[in-house]
């Protein structure tokens, strides 16, 4: 396992935090909901300092994977919370790392069924290289590139670290 | 034999017979599995695609109405395509045997059933002799098991008073025939209660009850004094014809909960009923209708632990064979 400098996690952050501010004044109805776990970790923080202190949801997208049939269910699926009104709203979706693309598609998929937001806005605080769908992300901390062997993990909740694991 | 048949290679759950020998490990999993299964029952769709794609027959021998219901709500939630059979009405009429019944619900392929019938063991059967890929949960059968009634009792009871060790729980009624009590006992021990009793007339009490791990009263007020949870147990009328008992009226007298003997028990003892009730039977509608009464929260968890009991146990498995 190696921790490589220019994957800063509080410099990520502070990028994201400037990026989605940029963002905020066209969409004034806004919510910011964080993908388990990673992602609340990184919601959470940009609640925290976005002006406004917007309403928080999660969302565990185990309901809405793809691969449940080859993996089967998370063992420790924790309950998603919307605690507002989707319908209509610019939502602020926020995941810790960006690699396939597969769970953001889960999590539209969810937040669909709980109403129809006005827009949505995906803001992740790393993008990786090895998009299987075309999802892109609107705000991201940072971009880097790895080898396929290679995960970039984030550790949290506070203060939120980054370490790229390589595996087997 | 039943942990064989219900765990698979990894201790993952295949098929859900019995709660007893459950691991404890799997019981809480299941658990915390529907704990997260009921925010989908309270949001604007109550529907997530996890067993989009499976089919599940619901093989009801005997009559059911909440049983097969929830079931079937849960089945639907979890986007599965469900078949209502009432096989007491059908093929077995026509002289079918269940086997061949089964074979001809496989060609259609179907990946799970969910089996109620008045013989015990018949899920157990069905088990052993359905293809590989297809799955069997328990829905009751005969005197012998109810496992997901018992598991949401105990979800119920975990929601309302999460630590078992501190609790005493009684379960009061026919205990000798009921499927219900025999699941609620295992589930309970499994985690760790404090105390289980069992409050009944010796006429409806199994002889060996006391080596199901419980503490026996044949005297309901004796038997609720610092209870935590009182579990009353449904009345069948065909009880009264079998000379089990005298008459309604003097098992009420007896046995019947009425508002005065809830006061025995704990100031915020819950009452429980797996349902359906029988008014001035069992209890008095004054404590069927109390605050501390949770019977409709248990039909409502019953969707949420058969939502969790399915999407485990066809976890990992083919859309098709």
């Amino acid at each position: 396992m190696t921790a490589s400098p220019e994957y800063c996690a509080s410099a990520a952050l502070e990028n994201l935090i400037r990026s989605v501010t940029d963002r905020l004044p066209c969409c004034p109805d806004s919510a910011i909901i964080g993908i388990h776990t990673g992602g609340v970790w990184v919601a959470e923080h940009l609640q925290q300092q976005l002006p406004g202190r917007l309403p928080l949801g999660t969302l565990d997208i185990s309901f809405y994977r793809d691969d449940f049939s080859h993996v089967g269910l998370h063992p420790e699926v924790r309950p998603s919370r919307i605690p507002f009104d989707i319908d209509g709203r610019h939502i602020i979706l926020v995941d810790d790392v960006l690699y396939t693309g597969r769970t953001v598609r889960a999590a539209l998929s969810e937040i669909f069924d709980y109403g129809r937001p006005a827009s949505v806005l995906l803001a992740v605080l790393i993008q990786r290289d090895g998009r299987q769908l075309p999802v892109t992300a609107d705000c991201a901390g940072d971009t880097v590139k790895l080898q396929d062997n290679e995960q970039i993990k984030l550790s949290g909740p506070s203060p939120l670290s980054l370490e790229v694991v390589r595996l087997p | 034999m039943s942990l064989s048949l219900q765990l698979d290679a990894s201790g993952d759950l295949k098929h859900f017979l019995t709660v007893e020998g459950l691991p404890y490990e799997m019981l809480v999993s299941i658990l915390d599995t529907a704990e997260s299964m009921t925010g989908v029952t309270v949001r604007s769709i109550k529907k997530v695609p996890l067993l989009r794609g499976k089919t599940i027959a619901n093989l009801f021998f005997e009559p059911s109405t909440r049983t097969r219901t929830t079931f079937e709500l849960a089945a639907k939630r979890l986007s599965a395509d469900v078949l209502n059979i009432a096989l007491d009405s059908a093929a077995t009429l026509k002289g079918e045997s269940l086997l061949d019944t089964l074979r001809n619900l496989e060609a259609m392929y179907v990946d799970m059933f969910v089996v109620r019938h008045s013989h015990s063991g018949t899920a157990h059967f069905i088990a052993q002799h359905v293809a590989p890929h297809i799955r069997v949960v328990n829905a009751g059968d005969g005197r012998h098991a109810h496992p997901t009634q018992a598991l949401l009792d105990v979800f119920t009871i975990r929601r309302h008073k999460p630590d078992f060790g501190s609790l005493c729980v009684a379960i009061v009624g026919d205990i000798l025939h009921s499927r219900v009590a025999r699941s609620q006992i295992h589930a309970l021990n499994i985690l760790l209660t404090g105390e289980v009793r069992v409050i009944a007339p010796r006429t409806l009490l199994p002889v060996d009850v006391e080596s199901f791990g419980v503490r026996v009263f044949y005297d309901l007020e004796d038997g609720l004094r610092d209870v935590d949870v009182v579990i009353m147990l449904r009345l069948q009328h065909e009880r009264m014809q079998s000379g089990h008992l005298p008459s309604e009226y003097e098992y009420y007298h007896h046995y019947g909960l009425t508002r005065d003997r809830l006061q025995i028990a704990k100031p915020d003892a819950l009452v429980m009923h797996p349902g359906p009730i029988n008014r001035g039977v069992e209890m008095s509608s004054s404590v069927a209708d109390s605050p501390q009464s949770v019977i409709l929260e248990q039909v409502s968890h019953g969707i949420a632990i058969r939502m969790a009991v399915m999407s485990m146990a066809l976890a990992r498995t083919p859309t098709t064979p």
